[in-house]
């Protein structure tokens, strides 16, 4: 395993004739994070995985691992493993032979590759499942099998292609919790790529948003979340309202609207209710205002101390500081 | 619905039912049947021997011809084998657009626009002491005097044996590749092996039931044929189809539903084998 396995992207640039897919990206992935390639379908985040994996060739541009030019190189002496979206388990071979299968590509003798395989089968909690055929198992367990398959090969950074989207709700969501809890403890870089902020938000130590082949903005999920840089940003990431100001364009966070049944003749933004939304611990307001359709949360209880009517007229105001300012 | 007692059911199967029986369960009892009757020079009867058998398993020139008759299976299966494998191969993984894979498919079945009489035929012009091959080859100066194995002969066989049923290997193997997740091949190469182990690791396992199919295919109609070995082999080969046909035509009914018998019994037990190794039942 390669110690310092900081990743560079170099003006990473894939074209597919004409179409630029992902477009001169330039990012620095520090060794041992765990990084979200976050965006909507189309928006370069899986070309620019599977670039990283050696499986689509680079453009232009040069990927750089742990110091070493691997932009040229084979999936396999890149120091990456990828798993696959449907985790491409090899149907005719057992839980022990799919996760074997590489170091039997490399020629090491029967038993001290079903050794290794089983080490990793009892990392991801499989040993039992061993002698099982892929059509035997859930998908969770079809994954963590993946995973283990993955593993094997030592990798410096574990490429993940949307590793939880074909999960049930509830399974998608332990899972989550496993991945990240696995990440912490090999303590190598994980690149998840999806399209669910949730997923991106609950995981990452650094999510980079993706649009139209450009990374819109990379930083913490905190970072991300509370201060978005683009109006695609703020609409994506969720939880935001983009309201037109004098000075431009800026991003408010939903639950840090203050809403007031009477205007004090500040600088308020009067609105109609038009939709109130009970969500447990939240109450959304659907809000119509001049400025545009907004959405505002609010704890339950303040909600229930004082409810609002649908049709009633309520005064908008926030802090200043809660405003970010957009880029154009 | 209302509730049936299962009527429905049985009407919907009677069509499927009375087609089978006709034409293949009646048919099957009567050479059985037959197979033990009795025959003498101009007439055969109803009766109850074993004689038919006895004769036919005792006879030397059954052995041989059987012989013959596999080694005849075995070369076109092997040729068959890897020629269907290689252009199917190169059909679902080297070809890359749909288009290309669905035309490039149907110039595979040209051939089949004629008839497999004319195909074997066709063959005899091109290979004949007078034909195009030895002509060309002469006139190259690659030899001095006609090639004699070209035509009528072990070789004539298998090449019409290959040239009209390698097809019947590439469909389903064809089928069975196009079914293979690409992702799985991907997933190889990530793994680091290279093309060759990606084939036999892979692909080649994934493929076994379309290549358990075509061989059933092959082994089938190479056991059962009497047409190919006759006009390719200048009637100097025998198989056991061309056995079963010189007793027709000697009028001698019951010695051929005997051989008959036997060679379906031999046909089956094959398949039986071949079904022992590759589960099928998923490509159906």
């Amino acid at each position: 395993m390669t110690t310092n396995a900081t990743l560079e992207l170099a003006s990473v640039t894939k074209r597919y004739g004409d179409t630029v897919a992902v477009d001169a990206i330039n990012q620095r992935i520090n060794a041992g994070s765990y990084c979200c390639l976050l965006g909507p379908s189309g928006c370069g985040k899986s070309s620019t995985l599977r670039m990283i994996a050696g499986h689509e060739t680079v453009s232009i541009g040069d990927i750089i691992l742990g110091g070493t030019n691997i932009t040229d190189l084979p999936p396999a002496r890149r120091g990456t493993a990828m798993m696959f979206q449907n985790y491409a388990l090899f149907p005719h071979l057992s839980v022990i032979d799919n996760v074997a299968f590489s170091l039997k590509m490399r020629g090491i003798g029967m038993a001290e590759r079903l050794g290794a395989a089983g080490d990793l089968l009892d990392l991801v909690h499989m040993t039992a499942y061993a002698d099982r055929y892929p059509n035997q198992l859930s998908g969770g367990q079809q994954q963590r099998v993946a995973l283990a398959r993955a593993l094997i090969t030592k990798p410096s950074i574990l490429l993940l292609d949307e590793p939880l989207s074909a999960l049930d709700p509830f399974l998608r969501l332990r899972m989550r919790l496993e991945l990240k809890k696995l990440q912490r403890e090999l303590g190598i870089s994980f690149i998840h790529v999806t399209h669910s902020q949730d997923e991106a938000l609950a995981l990452a130590d650094l999510i980079l948003v993706m649009n139209e082949g450009r990374i819109e903005q990379d930083g913490s999920p905190h970072d991300i979340f509370n201060a978005p840089k683009t109006e695609f940003v703020a609409r994506f990431i969720g939880g935001h309202n983009v309201v037109d100001q004098d000075g431009g364009r800026v991003a408010i966070r939903a639950d840090r609207i203050a809403v007031a049944k009477r205007g004090d003749g500040g600088s308020t933004l009067e609105a109609s209710v038009r939709d109130v939304e009970f969500l447990g611990t939240t109450v959304n307001l659907a809000l119509e205002a001049a400025a545009g359709d907004i959405t505002v949360s609010l704890p339950d209880g303040d909600f229930f101390d004082d409810p609002i009517e649908i049709g009633d007229t309520v005064f908008l105001s926030w802090n200043a500081a809660d405003a970010h300012q957009l880029a154009a | 619905m209302p509730r049936t007692d299962g009527v429905g059911a049985w009407l919907q199967i009677t069509p499927l039912m009375t087609v089978l029986t006709l034409f293949l369960v009646v048919p099957i009892v009567t050479i059985a049947v037959v197979s033990f009757w009795g025959y003498n020079e101009w007439s055969f009867f109803p009766d109850f021997t074993l004689e038919n058998y006895e004769y036919h398993l005792t006879a030397k020139v059954t052995w041989q011809t059987y012989l013959t008759t596999v080694k005849y299976v075995a070369l076109t299966w092997i040729f068959t084998v890897v020629i269907g494998f290689t252009v199917a191969y190169f059909l679902a993984f080297h070809v890359r657009s749909l288009t290309w894979q669905i035309a490039l498919f149907l110039v595979c079945t040209i051939p089949f626009w004629t008839s497999n009489i004319i195909r074997m035929i066709s063959w005899i012009p091109f290979l004949g002491r007078e034909g195009l091959a030895n002509n060309a080859l002469i006139a190259v100066g690659a030899i001095d005097k006609p090639l004699e194995f070209l035509l009528f002969s072990d070789f004539a066989v298998i090449l019409a044996f290959v040239h009209l049923y390698a097809l019947f290997m590439v469909v389903p193997i064809f089928n069975t590749m196009m079914r293979i997740d690409k992702s799985l091949i991907e997933a190889a190469r990530d793994a680091g092996a290279s093309s060759f182990q990606t084939l036999t690791n892979v692909i080649i396992p994934l493929s076994k039931p379309g290549i358990m199919i075509g061989s059933i295919f092959v082994v089938t109609l190479v056991m059962g044929d009497f047409i190919t070995v006759r006009f390719m082999s200048g009637s100097q080969s025998a198989s056991v189809g061309r056995l079963i046909q010189n007793e027709i035509s000697l009028l001698q009914y019951p010695a051929a539903a005997a051989s008959a018998v036997v060679l379906l019994i031999t046909v089956l037990l094959m398949i039986g084998i071949m079904m022992r190794f590759v589960n099928i039942r998923k490509e159906l």
